[in-house]
């Protein structure tokens, strides 16, 4: 009865988006501001609707219902409760029943709470929603349905990919979804503010706070989803420039480039047209993104079921709405007054090459990801890997670094060049001094750039709070300096991994020390090990540096349910960076082999991505306090 | 300036950064792309030196020998017509194995060995990788040999 429940709540649900449409549109083509005001109930009942079936699908994974076939194919009844719960999603329908989920609960979220965007742009807002909304629901119903009933039913179902079975799988999904699926919001808000020709500051400011909350979402996501990738892959990396990472970095990009032009057009009435063309841009890519991931054209941990149907059928959503949405730009950015004008030696110049750098590095990943897929359609079968996107993208993203230090000590409309050069000089001081002393340990080109511009950024970043009283400065401001300050930090992680990594593979026997950077690694012994559902070869490692002595537990794990195996890696974490442990195979002489990694301030990676989400928040908190206290001025006026 | 021309500028400006990016893009592409081989490949065009690519085909049973210092792997690839000698320092993943599926992704030496930085196995029972996938339909041979 689970399932049968599940899926009449999609169907009501799907009913609910078209009825959602069609009050939107009849509202405003009629001007029927009573049809308008039920728009808003329809939403959020809608959005309820969703999530009432995602509750129902995880309900059916974590009773193990195998007379579902979505559970008898990627559950097993021996998983521990967490992976039933997460495993929901770890999957092709699961996945996509989340994405629908958190769209349609994201729409409900605009129907409550937006309070500042004029009430005829609303329910233009909800009427574009409803439409991806319909389309959505269209995939899950007619080529995906998650609650398809397996008769009979099976003893016990095949297991979820090993891979998959780690903490990761509960918080990164759902998180970049959050973000990916979060971007819809501003795309309908452009689309919305277009039917009702409402471009303009208040558009911005009603729209920035949604973009805000989707990017902090992608932000979290991506890099949760690069530690899961490092610790769970053994590979020592945190980065593939494989397609899907990249299908979760263009929308974050673009997302990016966006939050960047809004506070132009919420400010100072500028980049009209252009913001609104990004609003379109950002949510397009997470539809590409999920075009690349779901329609099985790229083989990946991501990618689940390859069906030529499904992947038919999300580029054909994706070609109605961003071809639908480009026409209705053409159609109406003629009747989009143009901006107020500004020097390009000002804030807005900085945001405008923000802007363009974005763009150029958004292209150069876009070219790379759909490269190989294009070559294939014309038989040439090759890869795109980190050598192009470092070469390609490396110094442009380098480039935009030494914007992003100079923008924010710029001033809004006009500015003089010597005045901007006079309040750089600490930051540009900074970089020079690091570049020197750079000098001697020499790390390669890009690191030494990447090291160099993060000190001349941290610097910089910091700067806008200089001799201000900082109990009266905004906190948007300090969103920023702590988001900028957080690419910093990442920056230097980055750079001094690439540049600073040392590692060692050798075989050894139980009592032969390996070295590593500052580290001595002995091979204490192997032992077995039980799990939940799965059994290991635990390896015991002493690892002494200088004084200091600790024990890693790297294993290799052994699954039943698929029947596959894994490396599971053991992290020391330090100070001043992480020693990686691997456990290998064995060979005939007794030797194990272990491969090594010491990574200088490679946590940084991840710890700056961290503050740029809390910049991000910061941000946030601070704006939605601002624009509740106009409004309640003007209630009071 | 009037707000017409501030839009026209920025206009162009935009167009300028996609022709940017996309020559950028093209100009890496031409030598960064790894261009994916089949052991017949190499034996019909030649060994492609100078540049990453990557090879797969089938892990040729009984072709598998540790060296002596315990983390060097030699291994031959084969897709049925032809083979390719690889050298590998590291870790296997663990769905390698012979007769099984694998891309390796690294440089060929002028002796036509094949150095791989890195090897991708499949990542589960029902998982093969597309470029694979095709290779595979040209010869016959080794399409039965997998649905069996």
């Amino acid at each position: 009865m689970i399932a049968e429940a599940g899926l009449a709540a999609l169907w009501f649900a799907g009913a609910l988006a078209a009825l959602q449409l069609a009050m939107a549109a009849i509202g405003i083509a009629r001007n029927r501001d009573d049809v308008s005001a039920a728009v808003r109930p329809v939403a959020i009942v809608q959005g309820l609707l969703s999530a009432l079936a995602m509750i129902l699908l995880i309900w059916l994974f974590l009773r193990s219902d195998m007379s579902v076939k979505l559970v008898v194919e990627n559950s097993h009844s021996a998983k521990p409760w967490l992976y039933k719960f997460a495993g929901a999603w770890g999957n092709h329908e699961g996945s996509m029943l989340l994405w629908v989920t958190i769209l349609g609960l994201a729409g409900g979220a605009v129907a409550i709470f937006e309070r500042t965007l004029a009430e005829r742009t609303l329910t233009a807002t909800l009427g574009a929603q409803a439409v991806i909304a319909l389309g959505f629901y269209a995939f899950l119903l007619f080529s995906s349905n998650p609650f398809a009933r397996l008769s009979p039913a099976a003893p016990d179902g095949l297991g979820l990919n090993p891979l998959l079975q780690d903490p990761g799988l509960a918080f990164h999904p759902p998180t970049l979804y959050a973000g990916y699926v979060g971007l819809s919001v501003a795309f309908s808000f452009a689309v919305g503010a277009l039917v009702t020709r409402d471009v303009g500051p208040a558009f911005a400011r009603a729209m920035r706070p949604w973009v805000l909350i989707a990017w902090i979402f992608l932000t979290l996501g991506i890099t949760a989803g690069s530690y899961w990738a490092y610790y769970e892959l053994g590979w020592g990396g945190w980065w593939f420039w494989d397609p899907v990472e990249n299908a979760s970095l263009m929308p974050w990009l673009a997302a990016t480039a966006l939050l960047h032009s809004v506070t132009v057009l919420a400010t100072r009435d500028g980049l009209r047209a252009w913001t609104v063309m990004l609003a379109v841009v950002a949510f397009s890519m997470s539809m590409i993104g999920t075009f690349l991931v779901r329609s099985g054209i790229l083989t990946s941990v991501h990618a689940f079921a390859v069906d030529p149907e499904r992947g038919a059928f999300i580029l054909a959503l994706l070609a109605i709405y961003i071809g639908g949405a480009l026409a209705l730009f053409a159609a109406r950015i003629g009747t989009v007054r143009a901006g107020t004008t500004f020097d390009p030696v000002s804030r807005e110049g900085g945001l405008v090459a923000n802007n363009l750098l974005l763009s150029v590095i958004l292209g150069i990943v876009l070219i790379g990801t759909l490269y190989p897929i294009v070559a294939a359609s014309f038989g040439v079968q090759l890869s795109v890997g980190p050598p192009f996107f470092n070469k390609a993208a490396g110094p442009i993203a380098l480039l935009l670094v030494a914007v992003m230090a100079a923008g924010p000590l710029l001033r809004w409309r006009r500015d003089e060049g010597r005045a901007v050069i006079a309040r750089m000089a600490l930051p540009i001081g900074a970089t020079v001094a690091a570049a020197i002393t750079l000098m001697f340990v020499w790390p390669g080109v890009l690191a030494w750039a990447g090291l160099s511009l993060a000190a001349g950024l941290a610097v910089a970043s910091v700067a806008p709070l200089w001799k201000r009283n900082l109990r009266r400065t905004p906190l948007f401001t300090y969103g920023m300096v702590i988001a900028h300050l957080g690419i910093a930090v990442s920056l230097a992680g980055m750079a001094s991994d690439s540049a600073f990594t040392q590692e060692t593979l050798v075989a050894v026997r139980a009592g032969e020390p390996a070295r590593v950077g500052p580290y001595q690694v002995t091979l204490d012994g192997i032992s077995p090990v039980i799990g939940d559902n799965w059994s290991a070869l635990e390896a015991r490692l002493s690892v002494v540096r200088g004084t200091q002595a600790r024990v890693l537990h790297p294993q290799l794990r052994f699954f039943a349910n698929p029947p596959t195996s894994t490396n599971e890696s053991a992290i020391l974490t330090a100070l001043d960076g992480q020693l990686y442990t691997v456990l290998g195979q064995p060979d005939a002489q007794g030797r194990w082999q272990l491969r090594l990694w010491w990574k200088p301030f490679v946590t940084l990676i991840w710890f700056g991505g961290v503050l740029i989400a809390l910049g991000g928040m910061l941000s946030l908190i601070g704006r939605v306090r601002r624009e509740r206290r106009t409004m309640l001025r003007a209630e009071w006026a | 300036m009037k707000a017409k021309h501030q839009r026209l500028t920025l206009a162009l400006l935009a167009l300028g950064a996609v022709v940017v990016a996309g020559l950028l893009a093209l100009s890496a592409l031409k030598d960064q792309a790894a261009f994916f081989y089949a052991p017949s490949d190499v034996r019909r065009d030649g060994i492609p030196l100078g540049r990453a690519v990557r090879l797969g085909g089938m892990v040729e049973d009984g072709s598998v020998k540790r060296a002596a210092d315990g983390v060097t792997v030699h291994f031959t690839v084969t897709d049925g017509a032809a083979t390719t000698p690889v050298v590998f320092a590291g870790i296997v993943p663990n769905l390698f194995r012979e007769k099984s599926g694998v891309v390796a992704e690294g440089r060929f030496e002028p002796d036509g060995r094949f150095v791989a930085s890195n090897l991708l196995a499949k990542h589960d029972e029902k998982y093969m990788p597309p470029e694979m996938a095709g290779k595979m339909h040209e010869t016959k041979t080794l399409v039965t040999d997998q649905t069996s």
